[in-house]
């Protein structure tokens, strides 16, 4: 359906400055960074060259303001406003005032130029240390018009980047499942958005049930779970294409899925019988196998990111509780030992933590701990909430959240939140429906 | 004397209390389960439809379980009856589960559930082929209240003719 895009991106000025500026991304949003997102400047025939095509009065200010939300919503960073600029963006692209960007108190600057150049857009920026009266990064990207968000959002994840020492997550997207109708008769659709919210689009029509999409890590496949022809099965999604076919030949409910860090298997469950038990498929020759042999109920597999060990739910203690296992199957272990039930583990895709969804006396907690189950810290409490996704660098996490929508406690609301990994920054992600199991893609462009 | 009077009175005093708290303790279950919980489980009828007469055509679980109780399996029992007198009936056991839970647990809960039915029915001579079992986990609540007698009424496998 989307058709791949190619951003032509080179370095205008390779300049390797010690950069005095950096932002502690481990220590949350107490002190975020305050920095100056000068307007991008274009000239009036590039600005009327996009206006047409784009219907966009100025483009420039458009694609700044993708970049100033990005940076504002990640919690790390303090956009100022506007209205204290004291140099026009043409001049400051050019040769910021760094004593008029420092005493508005700015530690950084993003200045940058759109032009129209052979039907395409050009866009140029500049990372300014202010403190230091220095340019830190300068890059240019040739595209075609409609791919303007992106840039923005490139922009944005090169900006969080060189300032954190860590990859940005902006230039991503978020499948999830849309809701409407009463709780008895859910009517649930596919759909996907940028990660902002923005180009939201509906992948299915809501004739039958779907659940828990999941982004391929390696690709933008998804895998998730149909009830077309009420029969309950792991469909392979191909958003480019818009082709689906079911996932292997089980004579039952599959369910659960997601991808090996490598794009090459779906991991799932299968039911019968009453029990649930973990199985692979490789896309490649199409071999099943069966991880787990349980009479107990396994579910909610996820890979390490080396490929190496599978974290999942399991009931074979007498309760939903969480377990690592090698990918072969052996070498169970049980992680979770706090009070109350555990669900839904999702490995970091940096490795060293497993986020979950808590269930205790009453109350939906999401939270992460160690692969080993040491260090569990719950990151937010609510009356219902599940189904921890993660940002592909490993900071924010993506959920979904049922509240009531009166005061006597009816009525209810499904809406997508990202929390960062320190607890701070817990905000909603606007969606044109009710929304559930969101899952985060892989970053677009690397 | 009037020390062991005053114990006494004050004996008689404590043991009022304890049988109106009692009574209280009491009523306030009562009002507030209507008498259609028990042990966790409904025990109403709000919500049951008939296969045929006297053939209820759902059976009602205990948080996070699948165990049948006594009436589940009468009703089980019923229903085997009457398909046994309609062999040309098949069935289809959804199972389902309360919106407390995560959605991928619940899932296979609701199979759970479906086929602890499922396994009733075969013992009381149903054949396996005339049964298909399937989970909708808590996506299709029958109540939607949040409240723990909805939530009772919505941990069901119910038993539905296929043809």
């Amino acid at each position: 359906m989307t058709k791949k895009i190619l951003i032509f991106l080179f370095i205008l000025i390779p300049i390797n400055v010690n950069a005095l500026i950096e932002v502690d991304i481990t220590r949350g949003n107490l002190n975020p960074l305050p920095l100056a997102v000068s307007p991008l400047s274009i000239d009036e025939e590039s600005r009327k060259s996009f206006e047409k095509i784009l219907k966009k009065e100025n483009i420039g200010t458009e694609i700044s303001n993708i970049v100033e939300n990005n940076l504002r919503t990640s919690g790390l960073f303090n956009p100022l406003d506007k209205k204290a600029f004291l140099q026009a963006p043409d001049i400051a692209n050019l040769k910021p005032r760094f004593e008029d960007w420092n005493l508005i108190k700015a530690q950084a600057l993003i200045t940058g130029k759109v032009n129209f150049v052979d039907e395409k857009l050009r866009v140029e920026f500049r990372l300014w240390d202010v403190l230091a009266a220095k340019e830190m990064m300068a890059l240019a990207f040739t595209t075609v018009p409609n791919n303007w968000r992106r840039v923005g959002h490139i922009i944005s994840d090169k900006v969080y980047e060189r300032l954190t020492g860590e990859k940005g997550y902006f230039d991503t997207r978020i499948i999830y499942v849309s809701e409407e109708g009463p709780k008895t008769q859910r009517i649930k659709k596919l759909a996907i958005m940028d990660q902002d919210g923005a180009n939201n689009k509906f992948l299915t029509l809501g004739n039958e049930l779907v659940l828990t999409p999941r982004f391929n890590p390696a690709s933008q496949m998804v895998t998730y779970l149909s009830y077309f022809k009420n029969m309950p099965r792991v469909y392979l999604l191909d958003i480019e294409t818009g082709t689906q076919e079911v996932v292997g030949d089980f004579p039952g409910m599959t369910f659960a899925p997601r991808f090996s860090p490598d794009g090459k298997k779906i991991i799932m469950s299968f039911a019968k019988d009453g029990k649930s038990d973990i199985y692979t498929m490789d896309l490649e020759n199409r071999i099943v196998e069966k991880i787990t042999n349980h009479p107990s109920i396994d579910t909610s597999p996820s890979y390490s990111p080396d490929g190496k060990f599978i974290t999942f739910n399991s009931d074979r203690s007498g309760y939903q509780q969480i377990y690592v296992m090698k990918n072969d199957g052996s070498d169970v272990k049980r992680i979770s030992f706090g009070n109350g039930l555990y669900g839904t583990p999702v490995w970091s895709p940096r490795g060293d933590l497993i986020a979950f969804t808590k269930l205790h006396k009453g109350k939906f907690y999401i939270g992460v701990m160690r692969t080993d189950g040491s260090g569990e810290r719950l990151l937010t409490e609510n009356y219902y909430q599940e189904a921890p996704s993660w940002s592909p660098n490993g900071r924010v996490l993506i959920f979904y959240r049922e509240t009531k929508t009166n005061a006597k406690g009816e009525g209810f609301s499904a809406k997508l939140w990202s929390i960062d990994l320190t607890g701070y920054n817990e905000r909603q992600i606007n969606t044109p429906t009710d929304a559930s199991d969101p899952s985060w893609s892989s970053l677009l462009s690397n | 004397m009037r020390l062991s009077k005053i114990f006494k009175n004050t004996l008689l005093v404590l043991t009022a209390c304890l049988v109106l708290s009692a009574c209280a303790t009491k009523k306030e279950v009562a009002t507030d389960i209507k008498g259609q919980i028990q042990g966790d489980v409904y025990t109403g009828t709000d919500t049951v439809k008939y296969l045929a007469d006297g053939v209820p055509d759902r059976v009602f679980f205990a948080t996070n379980e699948s165990i049948l109780t006594t009436a589940s399996r009468e009703t089980l029992r019923a229903q085997a009856a009457w398909l046994r007198k309609n062999p040309g009936i098949n069935v289809v056991l959804e199972g389902h589960a309360d919106e407390r839970g995560t959605r991928e647990y619940n899932l296979a809960l609701g199979e759970r559930r479906a086929n602890a039915a499922k396994d009733y029915l075969m013992t009381y001579g149903i054949s396996s082929d005339r049964i298909t079992v399937l989970s909708y986990g808590k996506e299709r609540p029958v109540d939607s209240g949040s409240n723990p007698l909805a939530w009772s009424k919505n941990r069901r496998s119910v038993t539905v003719k296929a043809n």
